[in-house]
């Protein structure tokens, strides 16, 4: 750590530490980012089908953005990748609590929701290769696109927070139209301290509308700790700071948080107004692929790695008698070929031709929009 | 002062660890002086919306703070002035806090020739009402868009953080501003980094026609101050000692490194959003309830009760103070109009 | 001799200014421990100490708001935007609150707000913006654009003691592909100021940040092509314009290509095509052409992205067309 320490206090909290082991203790300021205590995972009533559908979606987005690292490194990618390792649990449980017709808004580390939407590996690889055939054309990469006729998904802009306040509207366009919908979208740890934040939340809560708001508390932005984005210890104090409900779960189990987004989604369909969720985790790969997160000690990184979403869950399945262990480890290798299938196609595919940059800025009659998801 | 500290940001969270502030005890002096200075502000203003304004001799909007001067005369007596740069303390007042203006010594005629669009006015006919301020006088200048102010003045304290004074950073503003994501931008990043800003609210029913349940879930804008890991606390804003008593503490909290305080003073606007408003959308009762609990007459009362001041020395304020408006007045509407073509000059350094 | 690169002339500008001036200070997300993410600010947290390189959280309106605030008190902050692209995010800080500051009440604002702008790395909509005629609109503010790495340390030190908000516009495509030899000792670059960078009798093109190169690639064909000699001038500054530097050359040549790298319609190159049609109509041999960047957002895929982008090839149309008048 470079970080002068002189500023910050030295007073371990024993979060996360293991007995018997002389370590120095932690500053402050990295204690708060430790896990908090391990609660073994409660099924919150789930068949046996759901939660392997759970497992199958969690593997398929591991193994998903595993390729797409591949493919970064091949040079294949050209712009940025942003990894969700370790957190795959906040996006799969959080949108497994939705209905198809819920509205989502994924941020960029929330390749799990899209999974879990149906949003095909084919069409992820076709909009971070940037072919032409993608959901945005090539007009933009990562998971900067959306469709909300046929998915009712909302894509994010680069500038955090803008969502929220979209979202909001698209609560209060569903309420106006008598429907049940509920809008979901994510905000980073970093992303609370926007404007919009504020703005989009205070609404929503004022005009109590179906929103939430799931706080992906990863530990860092980009190479900034939480202490440096905030000073509470959890960011649920700001649900009730703006007169709705707030809550916090270890974001590394996922049967927590798909039921606290359950407890969210009756919430909001009841008209009880908006959730701050803050799931708790850690980002266990730097803030997109070119950074070697240097800034990140290694022990905040080692005490994590024994939160991984996927072993609790694994772990869980097979002791409550829903897998067993063989079966779980076959998943992975049954995906392989429908992901290398699909990454194949589209790197097949063509990119676009050059003339469709002027295309669709405004509405133009005849031009053919993206045609996502592929038919 | 206190030397500079090592560390520019909070390790931990700040409500854990609320410095308790001193208690605040206003001198019979002090309630001497709130007294003239709320029965100044409340003539002033009465002149300008009243009168002037109606005279047509108003050339913008006029926006002043009746029924709620004891938050800006309550605060105000906290804020340092020595003289010395590195000892003032800096202050960013919200369009209603005339007193605040007047407090730092800005002179009333100016304010009037400001009002008036004259050449002498704050701003020199740039600006109007209550959009001016003087670095000498340690006033910033407010503009419209609301909650900008905010993370200016916490700027101003990071300034006094990073040379180790003591300095405090007041901010004014209203329940309608805390709504604006400047606002949350402002206070989180004074939260974060531990700055001695003393975040001061008017709640004051209404953001124009807006009442505060359309503006907020929460009862009080300081409810929010949890979410900041800050201390926070709501008021009776029609009492200028409760005043005084709170903003004290939470002077003394920022003086000595406790960070920032968000401090809500309840009260109520009694007149419209600015003066074109006949505030139709407010109960009548409301206004009826509120003006039963009149800062001025609270405080006059209270006067009267210790022995302090009697029916006749009032009046002779009352009457003093007239004086002084009505001469000021005079000397604005002397005052020239800018030449035209300053309106070229000025906007970079020349 | 040692070649310095874009990036590490801003940073020198920077470093130097903060060693001799301890009013300076810097502020902006991943400025302390990570040294920006550009590494603009690389070393600064340890060498200056987190008093003076503040890591922020991610609000760019508290940003340039605390930027003014420390201003206002005798301070002299740079605020650092990411990308130039969030730059919006603090809008109003910037074009009410720091622009029209000494106009209204006589309290300057000396801030500089810079980050990475522009495009050419396949960043995408939201990481490959020219934002600079949100603010050459706006009266109060200054907006610089260096294009080579003399003029980076040049006028970020210029910036750094101007008396008024100066926007400093980076060009994230030259960071590390531009490499000068630099002059010794302090220097800096006057804002206002355009520069000749080559000579030329036939037509001018004018230009400025990363289409500089594109536009003097050009130039060279031109002459070995068809004997046309442009003449180059890299404006350096956008606000305020270098009139006389641009009626000048017209004069001369009678001929004037606008390239900008921003897209089109309110574009500088309109302005400037408005300057000549103004104060040098009877020198002109042919009409003000311009080379610009379409009215589109700016586009992720590679063949879309290159579309989109002005280039030598695109200004080599534009120039002949308009040396055959």
């Amino acid at each position: 750590m470079a970080r002068p320490a002189a500023r910050l206090r030295e007073r371990p909290r024993g979060r996360g530490r293991k007995p018997g082991k002389a370590q120095p203790p932690l500053p402050d300021a990295i204690v708060r980012m430790m896990p908090g205590p391990l609660r073994p995972p409660k099924n919150p009533g789930l068949k046996r089908a759901e939660l392997l559908e759970m497992h199958r979606l969690l593997i398929l987005n591991r193994r998903l953005e595993e390729k797409l690292s591949a493919l970064y490194r091949q040079g294949q990618i050209v712009g940025g990748l942003y990894s969700s390792l370790g957190q795959e649990s906040i996006s799969v449980g959080s949108a497994f609590a939705l209905r198809p017709d819920d509205l989502l808004a994924p941020m960029i580390r929330n390749i799990g929701a899209l999974l879990v939407r149906g949003v095909s590996p084919r069409d992820l690889f076709l909009q971070f290769l940037a072919r032409y055939d993608g959901p945005t054309h090539g007009k933009d990469g990562t998971l900067h696109f959306g469709n909300v006729e046929k998915k009712a998904l909302i894509g994010p802009i680069s500038h955090l927070g803008a969502l929220i306040p979209v979202m909001a509207g698209a609560a209060l366009a569903a309420r106006m139209r008598g429907e049940d919908r509920v809008a979901l979208t994510y905000i980073g740890d970093g992303g609370t301290s926007t404007g919009y934040f504020h703005e989009g939340l205070n609404q929503a809560a004022v005009l109590k509308l179906p929103l939430i708001l799931i706080v992906e508390n990863n530990g860092y932005a980009y190479s900034t700790p939480t202490s440096r984005q905030f000073a509470v210890d959890s960011l649920a104090e700001r649900g009730p700071a703006y007169g709705c409900a707030g809550e916090s779960v270890d974001g590394t189990d996922i049967l927590a948080v798909y039921a606290a987004t359950r407890r969210a989604v009756e919430r909001g369909r009841r008209g009880e107004g908006p959730t701050l969720l803050e799931c708790r985790a850690m980002r266990m790969r730097g803030h997109a692929e070119h950074d070697d997160m240097r800034y990140v000690p290694k022990r905040l990184l080692d005490a994590w790695r024994e939160r991984d979403p996927i072993g609790r869950f694994e772990a869980f399945l097979v002791e409550e008698g829903h897998a067993r262990r063989a079966e779980l480890q076959a998943v992975s290798a049954a995906l392989e070929p429908a992901l290398d299938r699909a990454a194949a196609e589209a790197l097949a595919s063509p990119l676009p031709p050059p003339e469709e940059a002027l295309k669709g800025v405004y509405c133009e009659p005849g031009y053919e929009a993206p045609w996502w998801p592929s038919p | 002062m206190k030397g500079a500290p090592k560390s520019i940001a909070a390790s931990r969270p700040l409500a854990a660890v609320p410095a308790p502030g001193r208690a605040c005890t206003a001198t019979s002096a002090d309630l001497l002086r709130m007294f003239q200075e709320m029965k100044l502000t409340r003539a002033l203003e009465d002149r300008i919306e009243r009168k002037l304004y109606r005279q047509g001799k108003i050339v913008g909007g006029v926006y002043v703070g009746r029924g709620q001067e004891a938050i800006s005369v309550g605060a105000a007596m906290h804020i340092r002035r020595t003289g010395d740069d590195d000892r003032d303390d800096i202050v960013s007042p919200s369009h209603r806090d005339m007193a605040v203006f007047l407090m730092q010594g800005i002179p009333m005629e100016r304010i009037l020739a400001q009002y008036m669009g004259r050449r002498t006015g704050l701003t020199r006919g740039r600006d109007g009402n209550m959009h001016m301020g003087d670095l000498r006088q340690r006033v910033v200048a407010f503009i419209s868009h609301l909650g900008d102010s905010i993370p200016v003045a916490a700027g101003c304290a990071l300034t006094f953080k990073m040379r180790g004074t003591d300095q405090v950073s007041f901010c004014f503003f209203g329940e309608g501003a805390a709504s604006r994501g400047d606002w949350h931008e402002g206070v989180n990043f004074a939260a974060v980094l531990r700055l001695p800003v003393v975040f001061i609210c008017n709640n004051n029913g209404y953001a124009y026609s807006t009442p505060v349940a359309q503006q907020m879930a929460v009862p009080h804008v300081s409810d929010r101050a949890r979410g900041y890991g800050i201390a926070g606390s709501s008021h009776d804003g029609n009492d200028v000692l409760e005043v005084y008593d709170a903003v004290g503490r939470a002077v003394a909290r920022a003086r000595e490194g406790g960070g920032p305080t968000l401090l809500e003073f309840v009260t109520f606007r009694m007149t419209g959003h600015s003066a074109h408003d006949d505030a139709g959308y407010v109960p009548k009762r409301l206004f009826e309830e509120w003006a039963r609990k009149d800062p001025i007459q609270r405080l006059g009362a209270r006067l009267e009760e210790r022995g302090l001041i009697d029916g006749a020395t009032i009046r002779d304020m009352e009457a003093r103070i007239e004086a002084e408006v009505t001469q000021a007045v005079a000397w604005a509407e002397s005052q020239p109009y800018p030449e035209p073509a300053e309106c070229l000059l000025g906007v970079t350094k020349e | 001799m040692a070649l310095t690169t874009y990036v590490e002339a801003i940073r020198q500008g920077i470093w130097e200014e903060m060693d001799a001036d301890p009013r300076v200070f810097i502020l902006g997300e991943d400025v302390g421990i990570y040294g920006g993410a550009f590494k603009v600010t690389e070393g600064m947290l340890e060498k200056f100490g987190e008093m003076r390189v503040i890591d922020t959280p991610i609000s760019e309106a508290a940003i340039v708001g605390a930027a003014i605030g420390a201003a206002l008190m005798g301070m002299r902050p740079i605020a650092e935007m990411q990308f130039i692209d969030f730059i919006s995010c603090a809008f109003d800080q910037i074009t009410n609150f720091a622009a029209k500051n000494r106009y209204r009440w006589g309290a300057g604002v000396p801030i500089v707000i810079r980050g990475p702008s522009g495009g050419g790395v396949h960043g995408g909509p939201f990481h490959s913006q020219n934002p600079e005629m949100y603010f050459v609109h706006t009266p109060g503010l200054k907006v610089v654009a260096p294009a080579t790495a003399h003029d980076a340390k040049g006028l970020i030190k210029a910036a750094i003691r101007d008396e008024d908000p100066v926007i400093y516009l980076e060009h994230k495509y030259l960071y590390r592909r531009i490499k000068e030899e630099l002059p010794k000792g302090d220097y800096v670059v006057p804002i206002g100021r355009a520069a000749v960078r080559r000579e030329g009798r036939d037509l001018t093109i004018v230009t400025y940040g990363a289409m500089l190169y594109q536009a003097l690639e050009a130039a060279e064909v031109l002459t070995r092509d068809g004997g046309i000699e442009a003449e180059v001038i890299d404006l350096r500054t956008l606000l305020p314009l270098d009139k006389d530097a641009i009626l000048t050359s017209g004069k001369k040549t009678g001929k004037v290509l606008v390239v900008h790298e921003d897209t089109r319609t309110g574009g500088i190159a309109g302005e400037i095509a408005a300057i000549v049609n103004e104060e040098i109509f009877e020198y002109l041999d042919g009409p003000v052409l311009r080379v610009t960047a379409p009215d589109t957002p700016v586009p992720y895929s590679p063949p879309l992205e290159e579309f989109f982008l002005p280039n030598k090839d695109k200004i080599l149309v534009a120039a002949r067309k308009l040396a055959a008048y």
